[in-house]
């Protein structure tokens, strides 16, 4: 990192170290250890020291240091003690860095409750009920709340002439102008993080006219993805609204991100030097971090590929962390023979004991996948015997599948839900395409049999009694068959249901809402057994973990959180996100979780410790669909500005960009074998990429994947095998059936 | 990214925002108003930025008032009521004080809350599959399942179209009915609607055929109970169509082979079954049927098979139409039938036996109200239930006993107001607006003195109220205690007398204004002599509005035999009232019938016994009598 900040000062390095884990490692410390996988089924108590012996990396001992700091600003003394003695710390280690970082206001701690803080007085400033649970740190942080958003802002009160700013902007303007073509797209990069911060400055300290002239001069120049947020700072001229505004306190509670070359750094330098150009100067130490890399400068496009999130670019480090993104190995089921006809035909009770079929899907099972978490990395739950049944049922299906390419395109079944009146805002199938189910603006979430199975609920306890429980049948004689309908709702909600989520085993529903809550249902009683409570703010997604048990959600507060359904507190809280948390995805090996937010970030984040092992930059809108190829080794999101973009989770690079909806796209889904993404728009199209193609294609030398420089290739058309129109149906949910059907759902909008 | 269009922002001035401070009766300063003012912009654009999440969220394309109140909730602020509906608010301006505001009419609680035509709920959500794409390839059906009427048609459609009329009005009665079940469930058909809507108006050139009527009777229940179809407009269209079934004096029905009173019945049914469940489509809908069967009923010139249409049409509509329509009418169009019925020439027995048909849905008709009345009666007004028979007695006793010395007792209107009070709205033109319910038990002893015995065995069979009719000499001591009404209602208590006269005195005597002479018999009893006053009162204060009564009675072709019965009927009239003393009121339903007696014998060598028995079989279900022999079940409504 010291060869990161180049010719920085000490001070400098010191205070970056500390931020790195205070934002990223945050959520670590804040769920409580001990408690989260023990409290696994089955067998989870094996895994359960995983954390604290994990607890001793320097990272953790910065964010160690910056909880003592905090735990002893609001005296709590015996935590301290308790907390030092626990973690081994010396005495003495924590005073001077305290008073230091404290003092520089961007400390470690100061980092965090900022974080916090900035949040608590957003825009959506509600006090932060004491009695949510998950919230511990962020509720405490309201005390701090005030003060530090002061300290905050006093970083602009050293101000110089306000109206030099202008010259000073302009003149550097002039000199990137004129440097070298190669180091001029690098260096543009600067533009738009001074031009914030400078303008903030001036408004900050009441220049509101110079400020206004400022903006008028140079909005223009910045790059159009910006637009968005240059339309929320042109709206801020008082000192007074700087305080609770949430875009404002992301830019400066986060140093925005910048990559740039060596060379091109040091000319930036060499120039501002030269010039005496402290504001600037200040401003660039003080706000920016610029993330130096050896070789030869980005291009423009390169640039432009991978910038326009809120807070820059991710640092290289972010994306280093290994991630295992192979599958977990298929517990070994007796595989019962396809011709199942025949069998029947046999004699009863002499059923042929035939070896299990080894496919080629049950001998890739065998052998671990190299970059596979363990199999019990993540405490999962133990298969019933419906979930085995299930499971062969898949694989039956799986035999039928038809191979998708871009010779074979798949059929497309459209869903349209009538007589909606715009009230759809969420839908959800069922793995094996049985039921689908639809949350709605009137907070209601509605269900639907799409199979001539009729929807039933279980009998009264006092019919239950009086049934045969020895019976084969038992689990058919439990329903009721006076309750069978093509669909019921379910009322609990008292807010929109923005997201919608089956249970693998089909036994359950999850639905997030505007009220706060997560909601889990009983699909066999159709009545919400638990409501999940701990974010405070509109949930605007969740979804279950593809092995059951776990679920994650994500709303307005920034945080995403990792549940148990039998835990009413979250498991693990994941924060670090700049911005609202669109949406959610759990991994296909169930041991990382990726979000998607409004800050225009992807994140990836590891269930076990907590932490955020991938960040991914290069939307220009919110994020609003996120979707893991089958194998795990691709990620495809999908956001606001109409673009889709494929990332290696493995390598956390950039794999393409796919042009061509003009609106938002709500729904991603690759095809069962991962042959084929489709997408899901506003504006009323599915349509088929060939990934495979993508992938194929990119080159990638060993240089490209160290640094991250991706140079994508603009071939959206080739990869597009199809774009399917409704009438006027916004499409706002897609699955492929296990035999790779495609289901697409929408409400019809006339 | 140059030339960035120009920043465009609400504004609130500071003078609207120093208006707003006088309004809540604060004094503000020039710089405190413009500070306010640019925080007020402010903290309205934040709220419209977080506004728009909750839109996208929700994944439409359409800011809501919903989501902007949201916003406000989350940071705090009060959310902004009264401007969630759906329609746009008009902005206005007045000139003189350059001041613009929303136009906020005063909303009539009161009416809204007690409005009957609760409109339709909306339409169930519901998800619906079609099969895209197959392999990728082709759009096998147009995505979108509920197509607007806007949409043209496409060739499937038009196909469908003509194979679904060609069905419907072809020869197979198989095909027929696969095309009308696949036309009652199809959801993709909206855009025909109004091809269909046209075929069916085509039963006009069609009246010669009952077949096809019938057809295309069948085609619009199917359209109605279509659960995909938005009838709206078409509704009045598809009305006027099954009108016309119910009304008209269709080619068809001058063969009597023709049974066109089944299709009479079926196209009521089909219009209750429209009224009930698209009713609330068409606004005033329900005033322009009744007022159009009214129409029939009250005109003489029409023939009984549009007057039986009318009655059956009524009927449909519920019991209210026909205590509102029919029962006010019966007095004068009893005259008119019973003087059909009267005549026995041969020429008239198609006519006649067209009458009977009349009276037996009339019968049905009155039995019904009778019930629904009683019913609702007993329902509504336990408490009042105590009144009833006492003003019973007092109307009862008012015409028993000599009618100028009893004070008028009042009767218990308002027990029957607010159960048809939504039929008091409109229906401008005509003499409803004066219309005022008669109590249960009068109107009992009305219909009763028409039908007699025929209509009290099926009234016995009501809930509880066996208790009304009879009159015993307490309760008559009882009325004389009752408040005297106010003077209108001399009107209402004497319509019973004067219905008794009506009955007893020839046909043309209270339904036209014709100026015949009294009949001699009728001089003789003060009673009765008082009666008539009344009535020809009444009877020209309600008709007053109505000049069409007044034309009608001088051409009355559809009763030739009226006019020469008149002269005949005095003896039986003298008959009558003697019947009426001697036997009180339990028997006058009789009379007419024993009147009858008294004149015909010369006429014909009838038995009595087997006429008198005769009547009661029209209307149930019984022998079938001469060529109603297909329609007997005719007069069973379901509704």
């Amino acid at each position: 990192m010291a060869a990161v900040q180049g010719g920085m000062s000490d001070a400098d390095i010191e205070t970056d170290i500390k931020t790195e884990p205070s934002t990223d490692g945050f959520g670590n410390n804040n769920a409580n250890d001990g408690r989260v996988l023990s409290a696994s089924p089955g067998s989870g108590s094996s895994t359960g020291s995983n954390k604290q012996t994990a607890a001793v990396t320097p990272e953790d001992q910065q964010t160690l240091l910056a909880v003592l700091q905090f735990l002893k600003k609001n005296k709590l003394i015996e935590s301290v003690e308790i907390l030092r003695r626990e973690a081994g710390l010396p005495e003495n280690s924590l005073d001077p860095k305290a008073t230091e970082s404290a003092g520089a206001g961007s400390g470690g701690a100061a980092g965090i409750v900022d974080l916090e803080g900035g949040d608590v007085s957003s825009l959506l400033s509600r006090v932060t009920g004491s009695s949510s649970a998950g919230a511990q740190a962020p509720t405490k942080a309201v005390a701090e709340d005030q003060p530090d958003v002061r300290v905050v802002l006093s970083a602009y009160s050293q101000q110089g002439d306000p109206t030099l700013y202008e010259v000073y902007y302009s003149d550097l303007k002039k000199f990137i102008e004129t440097v070298l073509d190669c180091h001029r797209a690098e260096l543009s990069q600067v533009f738009y993080p001074l031009f914030v911060h400078m303008y903030l400055e001036l408004v900050y300290n009441n220049h509101e006219s110079e400020a206004k002239a400022f903006f008028e001069k140079f909005s223009g120049d910045q790059e159009c993805y910006y637009e968005e947020d240059l339309r929320v700072l042109s709206g801020l001229t008082k000192k007074e609204h700087m305080r609770g505004n949430e875009t404002l306190l992301d830019f400066r509670t986060s140093k925005f991100v910048l990559r740039i070359s060596r060379d091109s750094y040091q000319l930036l330098k060499r120039h501002l030097q030269e010039r005496q150009n402290n504001q600037i100067w200040n401003i660039i130490q003080e706000h920016l971090y610029i993330d130096i890399f050896d070789g030869m400068p980005r291009s423009k496009s390169q640039i432009d590929a991978m910038s326009g999130s809120l807070a820059g670019e991710a640092k290289r480090e972010a994306n280093k962390t290994k991630v295992y993104y192979g599958l977990l190995k298929e517990p070994e089921i007796e595989l019962p023979l396809d011709d199942e006809d025949e069998e029947a035909e046999n004699e009863e009770g002499k059923p042929k004991k035939k070896k299990p079929k080894k496919d080629s899907m049950g001998s890739k099972s065998k052998k671990q996948d190299p970059n596979a978490p363990s199999q019990n990395r993540i405490p999962l739950p133990e298969l019933k015997d419906s979930d085995k049944l299930d499971k062969i049922m898949y694989m039956k299906e799986a035999t039928k599948r038809i191979r998708l390419g871009s010779d074979n395109l798949p059929s497309v079944c459209f869903y349209t839900f009538l007589n909606a009146y715009q009230g759809l805002t969420a839908v959800d199938f069922t793995d094996d395409s049985s039921l689908i189910a639809g949350g709605f603006a009137d907070s209601t979430v509605r269900v639907w049999s799409v199979t001539p199975k009729k929807l039933r609920k279980v009998k009264s306890a006092a019919d239950l009694n009086l049934i045969d429980k020895e019976s084969d049948d038992v689990l058919e004689r439990i329903m009721d068959e006076k309750t069978a309908s093509e669909s019921k709702i379910m009322y609990g909600h008292s807010g929109p249901v923005y997201g919608i989520s089956f249970s693998p085993d089909r036994n359950y529903l999850l639905s997030s809402s505007e009220d706060g809550t997560v909601r889990l249902w009983s699909l066999l009683t159709f009545t919400c057994l638990v409501a999940y409570k701990g974010h405070n703010y509109p949930v605007w997604d969740t979804q279950f973990s593809p092995y059951g048990y776990y679920f994650v959600s994500g709303g307005h507060d920034r945080v995403a959180r990792l549940w148990a359904t039998d835990h009413y507190q979250p498991l693990r809280i994941f924060s670090g996100h700049l911005a609202d948390i669109t949406c959610t995805r759990f991994h296909p090996n169930s041991n990382y979780v990726a979000t998607g937010s409004s800050d225009r970030t992807i994140r990836v984040w590891d269930v076990l410790s907590g932490n955020c092992v991938r960040i991914f930059t290069g939307h220009k809108g919110p994020i609003h669909s996120l979707a893991f190829s089958p194998n795990g080794k691709f990620l495809a999101s999908g956001a606001t500005d109409g673009r889709v973009l494929l990332w290696d989770i493995g390598h956390g690079l950039m794999m393409g960009e796919l042009k061509g909806h003009t609106d938002t796209i709500y729904s991603l889904r690759f095809s069962r074998d991962g042959e084929i993404l489709a997408s899901g728009s506003m504006d009323n199209t599915v349509r088929l990429w060939d990934v495979m193609k993508a992938f194929d294609d990119l080159e990638t030398d060993d240089f490209t994947a160290a640094t991250g420089h991706i140079h994508l290739q603009d071939n959206s058309q080739e990869l597009l095998l199809g774009t399917y129109t409704t009438k006027s149906t916004p499409v706002i949910h897609l699955h492929f059936t296990r035999r790779n059907l495609l289901l697409a759902a929408g409400a019809f909008n006339p | 990214m140059a030339d960035r269009e120009e920043r465009r922002f609400a504004e609130v001035s500071r003078e609207s925002v120093r208006l707003m401070a006088e309004g809540a009766g604060v004094e503000l300063g020039d710089d405190v108003a413009a500070l306010l003012a640019e925080d007020v912009c402010y903290r309205l654009r934040e709220a419209t930025q977080s506004s728009s999440q909750f839109m996208r969220h929700a994944k439409r394309r359409k800011l809501t008032v919903e989501d902007f109140n949201r916003a406000l909730r989350w940071s705090n602020v009060e959310a902004i009521c009264g401007y969630g509906a759906q329609d746009a608010l008009p902005f206005r301006s007045v000139k003189e004080g350059e001041l613009f505001f929303v136009e906020d009419r005063d909303v009539n609680l009161v009416e809204l809350a007690l409005a009957t035509n609760i409109p339709k709920g909306c339409a169930e959500t519901m998800v619906r599959v079609n099969v895209s794409y197959l392999d990728g390839k082709g759009n096998l059906e147009p995505q979108g399942t509920v197509p607007t009427a806007v949409q043209s048609l496409s060739d499937d459609l038009l196909k469908y179209y003509q194979q679904i009329t060609r069905a419907i009005l072809g020869e197979d009665p198989h095909l027929m009915k696969v095309a009308l079940l696949d036309l009652q469930s199809n959801s993709k058909i909206a855009a025909l609607l109004p091809y269909f809507v046209y075929v069916i108006s085509g039963v006009k050139s069609v009246s010669h055929d009952l077949e096809q009527l019938n057809r295309l009777m069948h085609m619009v229940k199917s359209l109605v109970q279509n659960p995909y179809l938005y009838l709206g407009s078409y509704v009045r269209s598809l009305v006027s169509s099954v009108m016309y079934c119910i009304l008209e004096p269709l080619a068809a029905s001058i063969n009597p082979l023709n049974d066109h009173w089944t299709l009479r019945d079926y196209a009521a049914l089909l219009l209750s079954h429209i009224f009930w469940t698209h009713g609330d489509l068409v606004s005033g809908l329900y005033h322009q049927i009744v007022l159009s069967l009214q129409k029939v009923l009250s005109d003489p010139v029409r023939p009984l098979c549009s007057h039986y249409g009318a009655v059956v049409g009524l009927h449909a509509l519920g019991w209210k139409a026909v205590e509102r329509v029919l029962f006010p009418h019966l007095p004068a169009y009893w005259a008119n039938l019973q003087a059909v019925l009267d005549d026995y020439s041969v020429s008239n027995a198609q006519v006649k036996a067209d009458g009977h048909k009349v009276y037996g849905a009339i019968l049905v008709a009155v039995e019904r109200l009778l019930k629904m009345k009683a019913l609702s009666l007993s329902q509504s007004a336990e408490g009042h239930s105590g009144a009833h028979p006492g003003s019973v007695v007092g109307a009862a006793s008012y015409r028993v006993n000599s009618p100028g010395l009893s004070p008028p007792p009042e009767p218990l209107s308002e027990a029957a107001l607010g159960i048809a009070s939504h039929l008091q709205v409109g229906g401008a033109g005509c003499h409803w607006e004066e219309w005022t319910p008669v109590p249960l038990p009068a109107m009992y002893c009305e219909l009763y003195s028409f039908f007699g015995d025929s209509l009290a065995v099926r009234f016995s069979t009501g809930p509880g109220f066996g208790t009304h009719s009879p009159c015993t000499p307490s309760q008559l001591s009882n009325s004389r205690k009752e408040p005297p009404g106010p003077a209108s209602n001399l009107d209402t208590t004497r319509k019973m007398p004067q219905l008794t006269a009506n009955l007893n005195i020839s046909p043309r005597q209270d339904g036209s204004p014709r100026t015949d002479p009294p009949p001699p018999s009728l001089s003789g009893t003060g009673s009765v002599r008082a009666v008539p006053r009344a009535s020809s009162m009444q009877r020209s204060k309600s008709s007053s509005s109505c000049s069409r009564q007044r034309s009608a009675g001088l051409s009355r072709e559809v009763f030739p035999k009226a006019r020469f019965t008149s002269p005949q009927t005095t003896p039986p009239a003298f008959s009558f009232l003697i019947g009426g003393r001697q036997m009180g009121q339990r028997c006058q339903g009789r009379r007419p019938f024993q009147t009858m007696f008294a004149t015909t014998p010369p006429v014909s060598a009838v038995p009595p016994r087997t006429y008198a028995h005769k009547l009661p079989v029209i209307g149930r279900v019984g022998k079938p009598v001469r060529r109603w022999t297909c329609s007997h079940y005719s007069l069973h409504l379901p509704l």
